[in-house]
């Protein structure tokens, strides 16, 4: 295998990726894409996370510190496996708001701010640089072990020579297929199914070499793990500061690195994707790393002393003579770099255009009105090609600078850990609401000089930007201040060091800013759309009184996507609108939609600028979103009145039916008292008529004429009593009671009573407890004792019992003295319960009582006019009366009623 | 003053498993963090135990697992809560 052989093969190789792209684009401009847009393409897509330096270096940080490598994996296994927390939320997210880049994602969040845009850039471009780099170098090296074995050995000339040449390669790929078109959700179908064919390649070359390694050298799984045993390897070796945080800096670096970003979230067609790729992805990490301790532990036994263990891959197939694996590999290898860098340049050339050139060129044009067609786009695309050259140039010098002498694995840590700066203002904008944009500022930037300071300058080598007294001793002597040993943390690692330090006062720095700020209207309200983005929430409209014309925004949006593309959108706007047509009305609605459509090619913070200047800047103000909260409070109030209104309404209405029931049972008693009374009042006058007509004939004796007259008198007593209750009922009702206080005993009282209430006619039982009734009262004592007959007369009349007996209890309370009449009949039915107190009420057949059913009336009436009540206590057996005394201290409230 | 929540408190079978299989979606790398943190709970000293192989068959066991749990989760979970919402409703 000579040397010009492999230079071309692998330009043949170059050439077919280039083909397979062309191809795909050809068949995506078709609208073939289903094919483009399957979730394995996606899955294979991810696949630069895997990089050169996993492919050769790997092998190589598994020979120095064992199983550390895996760790590198298992941070994006474990951001997979858990896609539900925070990828499908990124994923959603960047579809809802046309993210462009991980720059655009922070900047629009932060309501849409320029400059969190370029702070990102500015990161995220210091970042790659060494990363770049490394991807630079593993390929030069590849190249040079070819060379060695044809016995020429390389100069630093050579290295540098081939690097360039690798890197203008790259940056013609990637403006060809990265910056060929502006699209409006910035898919590059061409390079994503390029890179998806490498992840392919690099993936079947590592296996090919591990299969190569176990069966072909070692003999089988078991004796390569006795091998593996028998190895000076030292495997587990784990010191859990490093195990633990390049777990998590490898996880939080997956989500953060602005080319992982660009083919998670952005190249991302359908969020469904997202199922296969959970376990897909990890499958393919973890078949990457299989044989990679296979390979070094056959590498550190069958090399020579001395070589290179990063190039382990290529050097043990050539080794054992086996030149096809060695180009096999040698072209995974190259997969791995290019494919990383195209994507990096790309997402990278994105950001600088949108977040940094586009701005400062509208910002240098002013307002001018001089405009031509698709002048942005031009100045876009321009600028993102630029920019690719200029990101490589920048990975060639970090390249020529730090003599490419550092181990594979070393700088892409450091790498990682300036990517990761971004992540606490990304998580923390997608799930805290209180997230400012000042804090996002704050945080990122603490980050960027912490990482600067303890990662990134010492990378280049004692002496070489960091003085070896200033790494002892610290700036001007300040110790705390030593880049590996911050506030005197000298115990750590130093990667350890700078991801501890510069997580903890990046992510303090974050949430101390955001929460002693305010943020702007329009930062509040992207914030909510993005931390609700799974509520389909809708918003408040971004911009209000749009006092512009439908001409201007489309010769503003051809400025941007090009005559052809612009007037696709409004005609398709003016249809929605059911308008004939090319001009739509420019309602907020639509310049919203549009200005979607622009972020997705320009970022957010362009498009909103635009937008801005020609609408005369009235986006969101405070007053806009508070007229929204409180239309939305307004309508909540109202219904939270109209639900008030209707229980009141419900609980009248059950009032009134209450009420109504009461009136009919009332209406019936009447009719029934009525026929009771005309009984009543016929009865005596009837035997009255008779009698007094039998003594008007003239009486046959004096004995019965006594007897005639003796009834006639009855009767005529009977109706005087009836009358007088009448009589006696109204006058309490009127009001026009006297009441005569006197002082007199309970006990007396009720003797009286018992008396009175003739109790001899019965078999009535009276059972008391004279103890308890040992009480003075000052009150209206007849009056009082009617009411206690009354109930004694009552409870003789009704108690239903055998053996009937009547119990008096006295008792006494706060508000005064309680005397219960309970006897052991059947009681009052529940229904009647509440009628016994109306007059001419009747619980019983009319034929047994002798009242006409004004006693308990009576009795209310009495009570209220002594202040105090009387009541049925509803109990299991038997009727109970409830009699309450107020305790009267003093006469003179009686006198007054 | 409360409002009607957005989604019912109690739910058909189907929507209840597949909540649930969210859930263990969800756990799926916390289960994976702890495994990976066994590790380093072994001790040095203890060499016979401590193997290379088994060092490196335990982690890589412990990752094929979380492969194999995820791939059956995701098979069962379906894309959108809408689509829950309108399977449930259909029935």
């Amino acid at each position: 295998m000579s040397f010009n052989a492999l230079i071309v093969i692998a330009l043949g190789y170059v050439l077919l990726l280039f083909t397979i792209a062309f191809m795909a684009e050809r068949r995506a401009a078709r609208g073939h894409s289903n094919w483009l847009t399957s979730p394995w393409i996606y899955t294979l897509s991810l696949s630069i996370y895997c990089t050169g330096w996993t492919f050769y270096g790997a092998v190589g940080y598994a020979a120095r510190s064992g199983l550390e490598f895996v760790t590198i994996y298992l941070g994006p296994t474990l951001v997979m496996v858990g896609w539900w927390w925070v990828l499908r939320r990124l994923v959603r997210i960047g579809r809802a708001q046309r993210i462009t880049s991980i720059a655009d994602m922070v900047s629009s969040r932060f309501g849409k701010s320029t400059p969190l845009g370029v702070i990102v850039t500015v990161i995220s471009v210091i970042a790659a640089m060494p990363y770049i780099a490394l991807q630079l170098q593993s390929v030069t090296l590849s190249f040079a072990v070819f060379a060695q074995t044809e016995g020429v050995g390389w100069e630093q000339n050579d290295f540098n020579f081939t690097a360039f040449w690798v890197a203008i390669g790259l940056a013609v790929f990637t403006v060809i297929f990265g910056t060929r078109n502006l699209d409006a959700n910035e898919r590059h179908h061409g390079v994503v199914i390029a890179i998806a064919v490498e992840a392919v390649v690099k993936l079947c070359a590592l296996v090919a070499v591990g299969i190569f390694v176990v069966w072909g050298i070692a003999g089988g799984p078991s004796e390569m793990l006795t091998r593996i045993d028998q190895s000076d390897i030292v495997l587990w070796n784990q010191e859990s500061g490093r195990w633990i945080s390049l777990i998590f800096l490898s996880g939080a670096a997956f989500l953060c690195l602005p080319r992982m970003f660009q083919v998670l979230v952005i190249e991302n067609a359908d969020e469904r994707h997202l199922h296969i790729a959970s376990w897909a992805f990890p499958l393919y990490l973890f078949m990457m790393s299989l044989f990679v301790v296979p390979i070094a532990v056959i590498g550190l036994d069958l090399m020579p002393a001395g070589s290179n263990p990063d190039l382990f891959v290529l050097t043990v197939p050539l080794s054992e003579g086996r030149s096809g694996l060695a180009v096999l590999s040698f072209l995974g290898g190259f997969s791995s770099a290019t494919s990383m860098v195209i994507v990096a340049t790309i997402a990278l050339a994105t950001m600088v255009s949108n977040h940094m050139v586009v701005p400062f060129w509208l910002y240098l044009q002013g307002n001018q009105q001089a405009v031509i067609s698709g002048d942005v786009r031009h100045v876009i695309l321009l600028s993102r090609r630029l920019s690719v050259a200029g990101i490589l140039l920048l990975g060639f010098v970090y390249y020529r600078v730090s003599g490419g002498g550092t181990a594979l694995a070393a700088i892409g840590l450091i790498s990682f850990t300036g990517s990761v700066q971004i992540l606490p203002a990304m998580i923390g904008g997608i799930f805290w609401r209180g997230a400012t944009g000042v804090g996002a500022a704050a945080g990122l930037i603490t980050g960027l000089v912490i990482w600067v300071w303890t990662l990134f300058l010492p990378s280049f080598g004692v002496d070489a930007v960091i003085s070896q007294t200033v790494m002892e001793q610290g700036p001007y002597g300040l110790s705390w201040l030593r880049p590996q040993a911050l506030f005197g943390a000298n115990g750590l690692d130093p990667l350890v060091h700078g991801i501890v330090w510069s997580m903890i006062l990046n992510t303090a720095a974050f949430i101390l800013f955001s929460l002693v700020t305010f943020p702007a209207p329009l930062e509040r309200l992207q914030g909510a759309q993005f931390v609700n983005v799974f509520d389909h929430s809708s918003a408040a409209p971004a911009w209000t009184g749009a006092a512009t014309g439908a001409e201007d925004l489309l010769i503003m949006s051809q400025r941007i996507l090009g005559g052809a593309e612009a007037q696709a959108i409004f005609e398709a706007e003016a249809l929605r609108q059911g308008k004939v047509g090319y001009l739509p009305d420019v309602t907020s609605d639509f310049i919203e939609r549009l200005e979607r459509d622009l972020a997705g090619s320009v970022g957010a913070a362009t498009a909103h600028a635009m937008i801005g200047q020609l609408i005369g800047g009235s986006s969101v103000s405070v007053e806009d979103l508070i007229a929204v909260a409180d239309e939305a409070a307004q309508i909540l109030e109202y219904s939270n009145r109209l639900e008030a209104k209707s229980k009141e309404q419900e609980r009248t209405a059950r009032a009134l039916r209450a009420a109504n029931d009461k009136l009919t049972a009332l209406s019936i008693q009447k009719d029934s008292f009525l026929s009771q009374i005309s009984h009543e009042l016929r009865t005596p006058m009837t035997s009255i008529r008779s009698f007094s007509d039998i003594l008007r004939d003239g009486v046959t004796s004096d004995a019965e004429h006594e007897k005639y007259a003796g009834i006639i008198y009855d009767e005529a007593v009977r109706l005087t009593r009836l009358l007088d209750d009448l009589l006696d009922l109204s006058v309490l009702e009127n009001g026009q009671v006297e009441l005569r206080a006197q002082t007199g005993h309970l006990s007396d009282l009720l003797d009286r009573a018992v008396r009175a209430a003739g109790l001899h006619e019965g078999p009535l039982k009276i059972i008391r407890d004279r103890a308890s009734e040992d009480v003075t009262l000052t009150t209206d004592i007849d009056r009082l004792g009617q009411v206690f007959i009354n109930l004694i007369a009552n409870a003789q009349k009704y108690c239903d019992a055998k053996a009937p007996h009547l119990m008096i209890k006295v008792s006494e309370d706060s508000t005064g003295y309680l005397i219960d009449f309970i006897d052991n009949g059947s009681g009052i039915a529940p229904d009647k319960q509440e009628l016994i107190f109306e007059k001419f009420s009747r619980v019983a057949d009319g034929s047994k009582a002798g009242g006409a059913g004004l006693g308990l009336a009576i009795c209310r009436e009495i009570m209220q006019r002594l202040g105090g009540e009387v009541l049925y206590l509803a109990q299991s057996r038997g009727a109970a009366f409830r009699v309450r005394l107020p305790q009267v201290k003093t006469t003179t409230a009686l006198e007054k009623t | 003053m409360s409002q009607r929540p957005k989604t019912p408190v109690f739910l058909q079978k189907a929507t209840y498993r597949q909540r649930r299989v969210r859930d263990a979606a969800k756990l799926v790398p916390v289960l994976g963090a702890v495994l990976l943190m066994m590790p380093l709970t072994w001790q040095d000293d203890a060499q016979d135990t401590t193997t290379n192989a088994s060092a490196l068959v335990y982690i890589f066991g412990v990752w094929i697992v979380l492969i194999g749990l995820t791939a059956v989760l995701s098979g069962l979970i379906r894309s959108s809560p809408e689509q829950v919402h309108k399977e449930t409703s259909e029935e």
